[in-house]
């Protein structure tokens, strides 16, 4: 608590200076609270996320770019909190990126080279884009090697490992069948290593922004799914979170782009929508930081489940989704559900007065009859 | 025979009399509410229970215990055994208000009452239907008991013409009354096949209709001995315990029939185990075979037969039994699965309470006022 | 004395015993020559409820809140708990263990459609006292028609599936059920759960049909890429493309209480869909029928037997008069 009171008086007094510098100490701080809570850490976190953005070694981060359209790249360059320059300026110290490079040529190569040698089993790696692995891989190269050779060559040195974008993580787009290059995510070809994975076409930035943050503060990746995805952006269904979740419950679809579903913001899934079967955080984060709704289902476009492997660029996008569900259906009745009132206290007791009153007055009238008739009275024998 | 019956004549307003008012304003009370708010304000029925104890009870139990009238006719006039006449009338009057009472009960437990005359629309008409059967019937019987038990209003207002012109063709009417509970009664056992899984294998047989048919008859007869025996007690008046002695070998004859038809039908269809499997099913099953067992038991002794406590409780006994299989056959072994449970509601009961009281009520009114008991 | 009087009473009741031992149910009845049908694939059904709110503005009907939600429910929610007066159509979930796995018995879930299955011989048709249920001779639909009713609730106890619904809470009731959407069907549309089932769950179509595409799922290999079709079976709406999942060995519908015209696929136990398995291949209205028509035909014997009556009535007239008097004291 008392490093944590620290930090905090530091920053009080301090106002940030570089590119960072431009924030103050407020918003800076509600940036890396931003990035706490993407996370779902508790506020105090967010002062240790501070302290590691802040601190004065910035690890160095490699960027590898191989089958990819570079979308990914763009959409972290749409990133307000923090912009691109904070991250590469003030918490990382980006040494390579193709579309970044200051430099150029062998002088860029020369870079990495230098970049990766200086700081071996100490820099990220991070690769954009699927790897062909069909003839060697000549299907990609960059500075005469194959991405194949690169992604293995870099790998050896680093400390992690993030695959950004669908086509890194399982080969997205150029994985399309027929799939002529024999593209693969990068797991695929680093077999045994940890390859953290953010899928999406383009993958939130915060996403990626704040698996980064968290391995930069606590040197370990947040926990992972089955997939090599940050559960806490791939934990859920779309359909769960979605706004539009409503409609699908009470049965109301849009049934053509344009109808009346459709204008008053139906549930899209009989247009394809890949939400039920799509584990991704986008209804709750949202894109491009311009409000509400601003994400492809809330615009009204069917989501095409690009963060899952098999369904986006390969099941058609009209076709519906496996309904999947991680909560089970409790809500449902059942097959069998109780009806009707049974006994309760007042209509048992009248029920059981009744029939002892019945039985009683029957008793009492056998009691009052006569053992025998005046005309028949030898019966007495047998009693 | 005309003119030994008497009216009994004594104060209405008594005590028994006052209670029983009472119960019976409480049901009317209770069947506005049903008029007003509907079915689901005063009974448990429900999608599952559909029919409840109103049916079960008023009008499946009290149409039976309205029997007595038939299985006397069937005995006086059919079977030509005038030994039993005096018991006639005191048996048609608990026929005429038990079958008109099953016909008001099931009038208020129908829910679009207001087109019951359907019932009768030959373009509504549905041959197939066991309940169409049973409602012809049951109202062609009742209008029957009716016109049997005119001759006791012609007598008490001394209207001698229309009495002899009646007299004449009283026969249609006596045959038509032994005839349609033969019909109704079986049938009342055949509305219960359909069901099919819904009901219990311990009732759910091919053979409902002989069952309900051969219990009524034992029914009828119990009624007529407790009625008889009860009036002696009550009024004071010799036992007839001649007549009660050869209608109970009767008795023990049909008793020991309706059971071994009952039992080798179980057998033969494999499902007697059901019997001890120890649920409320199996075990009601029981108590109602044992109460068809004891009056076998008594009545086994000749000597017992001219015994009026033990021939109140063999009656009794039967009585009891005949309406458990039916409340059995209607409620207890009817499940129709899908969650539904059932008991009747303080209402419901009250209801059938009142109505019951209300059947007393008449009787008593009856009994008093016209020439009904045989006074001798 | 006793014997003879025991003969006579059992010689009248063995026209009943008679008519019981010839309940060697009725010729089955077979499925009317343009029979309309549905095919509901539970493991097609996602549980989204849209054929439920359809079938709610198709016929007219309020939603409905279930009584343990209307603490929260403010009535923004249709959550009918199984059919009602007010809910003709009615999806039902199944659910076992952790409930992970879509159509598995064990540790999963399924969900079941539940409305009017139009038996081909349907128990509603022949207990209704004043035909108020009516089975179409040509579409094989059953129908209600309330301004026969009498509100006796026969066909409510009757039906082997518990489809007819009662209104207990109204003092002019009604009863109401499923009635295929007859009145979209007289304009040329299909019925409305059918119409917005997203993924053909609930199939419409031909009865013969459905029954032959029931076939063809079951026969077609589990895991190969499948087109089910959707709205109407043979019409020309876009198909739903999906594999083929793991099928009961047969389809409900077929056998049971003499076949119906709305059929079950479904990868659990159908009576875990709470479908009656343990019921006979004949309806029950076939056996209650036989013994009705046996005892009643052309009310030949109930004529003979009042004639019978008649003249020992007669007869006896003034004989029982003559003998009760002697036996008087």
């Amino acid at each position: 608590m008392n490093g944590l009171r620290g930090i905090k008086k530091e920053f009080e007094d301090t106002r940030l200076t570089g590119t960072l510098g431009n924030l103050t100490r407020r918003e800076f701080l509600t940036f890396c609270t931003g990035v706490a809570a993407t996370l779902g850490l508790s506020s105090n976190a967010a002062f240790r996320i501070a302290e590691a953005a802040t601190s004065g070694t910035r690890p160095s981060v490699i960027w590898l770019s191989g089958q990819e359209c570079t979308g990914c790249s763009e959409s972290l360059l749409r990133a307000t909190h923090p912009t691109l320059d904070t991250l590469i300026l003030e918490t990382i110290s980006l040494d390579y990126h193709e579309t970044l490079n200051v430099a150029a040529g062998h002088q860029a190569e020369a870079m990495k080279e230098a970049a990766m040698s200086a700081n071996k089993g100490k820099y990220i790696l991070v690769i954009e884009g699927a790897i062909p692995t069909k003839d060697n891989g000549i299907y990609c190269k960059i500075a005469d090697k194959t991405m194949l050779a690169h992604v293995k060559e870099a790998a050896e040195g680093a400390v992690a490992i993030i695959a950004v974008g669908s086509c890194a993580s399982w080969g997205g787009v150029p994985s399309t069948p027929p799939n002529p290059t024999g593209a693969v995510g990068v797991a695929e070809v680093l077999p045994g290593k940890t390859v953290v994975n953010i899928p999406g076409c383009p993958p939130n930035p915060y996403n990626l922004l704040a698996t980064l943050l968290h391995f930069l503060t606590f040197n370990k990746f947040p926990s992972l799914d089955d997939q090599g995805r940050p559960l806490f952006a791939y934990g859920r269904l779309i359909h769960e979170n979605c706004e539009r979740r409503p409609h699908f419950d009470a049965g109301r679809f849009a049934l053509e782009f344009g109808d009346e579903g459709h204008r008053k913001g139906w549930c899209l899934y009989k247009l394809g929508c890949k939400g039920p079967e799509t584990y991704a955080n986008c209804p709750a984060v949202l894109f491009g930081d311009v409000g509400s709704a601003s994400w492809p289902v809330g615009t009204g476009h069917p989501c095409i489940g690009c963060t899952e492997k098999g369904i986006a660029f390969q099941k058609p996008i009209h076709a519906l989704a496996e309904h999947k569900t991680v909560t089970p259906p409790t809500l449902f009745p059942r097959i069998m559900e109780e009806k009707g009132t049974g006994i309760t206290p007042g209509s048992a007791a009248l029920a059981a007065g009744i029939v002892g009153a019945m039985v009683g007055a029957g008793a009492m009238m056998a009691a009052k009859i006569q053992p025998s008739s005046e005309e028949n009275s030898p019966d007495t024998h047998e009693t | 025979m005309k003119t030994t019956a008497q009216p009994l004549g004594g104060k209405l307003l008594t005590k028994p009399f006052i209670i029983l008012s009472i119960l019976a304003i409480i049901a009317a009370y209770l069947l506005a509410e049903r008029l007003i708010f509907g079915l689901g304000a005063v009974t448990n029925l429900n999608n599952g229970y559909a029919w409840g104890l109103w049916v079960a009870i008023d009008v499946v139990i009290g149409t039976a215990l309205g029997c007595g009238g038939f299985v006397i006719a069937l005995l006086v006039y059919i079977f030509n055994r005038g030994e039993y006449h005096p018991l006639v009338r005191p048996a048609l009057i608990t026929s005429v208000f038990g079958y008109t009472l099953g016909g008001l009960a099931a009038m208020l437990d129908i829910g679009r009452y207001w087109q019951a005359y359907n019932l009768f629309l030959p373009w509504y008409a549905q041959p197939n239907s066991v309940m169409f059967e049973v409602a012809l019937c049951v109202t062609a019987y009742t209008i029957v008991l009716w016109i049997e038990f005119t001759p006791v209003f012609l007598e008490r207002f001394g209207i001698k013409g229309l009495r002899n012109k009646l007299e004449k063709v009283l026969f249609i009417f006596i045959a038509l009354g032994v005839l349609l509970p033969l019909m109704h009664q079986s049938s009342l056992g055949t509305m219960m096949i359909v069901m099919g899984f819904k009901l219990s294998p311990l009732w759910h047989t091919a053979l409902l209709p002989l069952l309900f048919l051969v219990s009524v008859i034992i029914m009828g007869y119990a009624v007529v001995t407790v009625e008889a025996i009860l009036s002696s007690a009550g009024f004071r008046r010799p036992y007839d315990t001649t007549i009660l002695n050869k209608l109970s070998g009767i008795m023990w004859f049909l008793l020991l029939g309706y059971l071994v038809i009952r039992f080798t039908d179980l057998i033969i269809r494999g499902q007697l185990g059901l019997a001890l499997s120890g649920d409320l099913n199996g075990n009601l099953f029981i108590i109602e075979n044992l109460l068809f067992v004891i009056p076998v038991i008594i009545l086994a002794k000749r000597a017992n037969r001219n015994h009026p406590r033990l021939l109140f409780i063999a009656a009794m006994s039967m009585l009891l039994a005949g309406a458990l299989f039916r409340i059995n056959t209607y409620l207890i072994g009817y499940d129709p699965g899908r969650g539904w449970s059932y008991f009747p509601s303080v209402s419901e009961i009250m209801i059938t309470v009142g109505l019951f009281a209300f059947e007393i009520m008449l009787y008593l009114i009856f009994v008093k006022k016209l020439p009904i008991l045989d006074r001798s | 004395m006793n014997r003879r009087h025991f003969l006579k009473v059992a010689s009248t009741s063995a026209l009943t015993a008679i008519g019981a031992d010839a309940a060697q149910a009725r010729e089955p009845k077979t499925m009317p020559p343009k029979a309309v049908g549905m095919l509901y694939d539970s493991t097609l059904c996602i549980g989204c409820k849209a054929c439920v709110a359809a079938c709610k503005r198709a016929n007219d009907r309020p939603p409905e809140i279930a009584e343990h939600h209307k603490t929260w429910n403010q009535g923004t929610w249709d959550t009918a708990q199984d059919l009602s007066g007010d809910t003709l159509n009615v999806i039902l979930a199944y659910s076992h263990g952790n409930m992970s796995q879509k159509d598995s018995e064990t540790d999963g879930y399924a969900f079941m459609k539940r409305h009017c299955l139009h038996c081909i011989d349907p128990s509603c048709v022949s207990v209704c006292p004043v035909s108020a249920m009516r089975k179409d001779p040509s579409t094989g639909i059953v129908t209600h028609h309330p301004e026969a009713c009498i509100g006796c609730r026969y066909c409510v106890l009757a039906c082997p599936f518990s489809v007819p619904q009662f209104d207990y809470n109204t003092p002019f009731p009604q009863i109401h059920k499923c009635q295929f959407c007859q009145h979209l069907q007289a304009k040329g549309e299909i019925p409305a759960c059918c119409d917005v089932c997203p993924t053909g769950a609930t199939l419409f179509g031909d009865a013969r049909a459905l029954i032959e595409e029931a076939k063809r799922r079951l026969a077609a290999k589990e895991g190969d890429t499948y087109e089910f079709p959707r709205g109407k079976l043979g019409s020309d709406r876009s198909t739903h493309i999906a594999k083929i999942p793991k099928y009961q060995n047969n389809f409900y519908g077929e056998r049971e209480v003499g076949s119906t015209q709305v059929i079950y696929l479904s990868g659990v136990p159908f009576e875990k869909l709470g479908l009656p398995t343990q019921v006979t291949e004949h309806s029950y209205v076939s056996l209650s029928e036989s013994i009705q028509h046996t005892l009643y035909k052309g009310m030949i014997a109930p004529a003979a037997l009042l004639t019978g009556l008649m003249v020992m009535a007669y007869r006896n007239r003034d004989k029982s008069n003559e003998t009760n008097s002697g036996e008087k004291k």
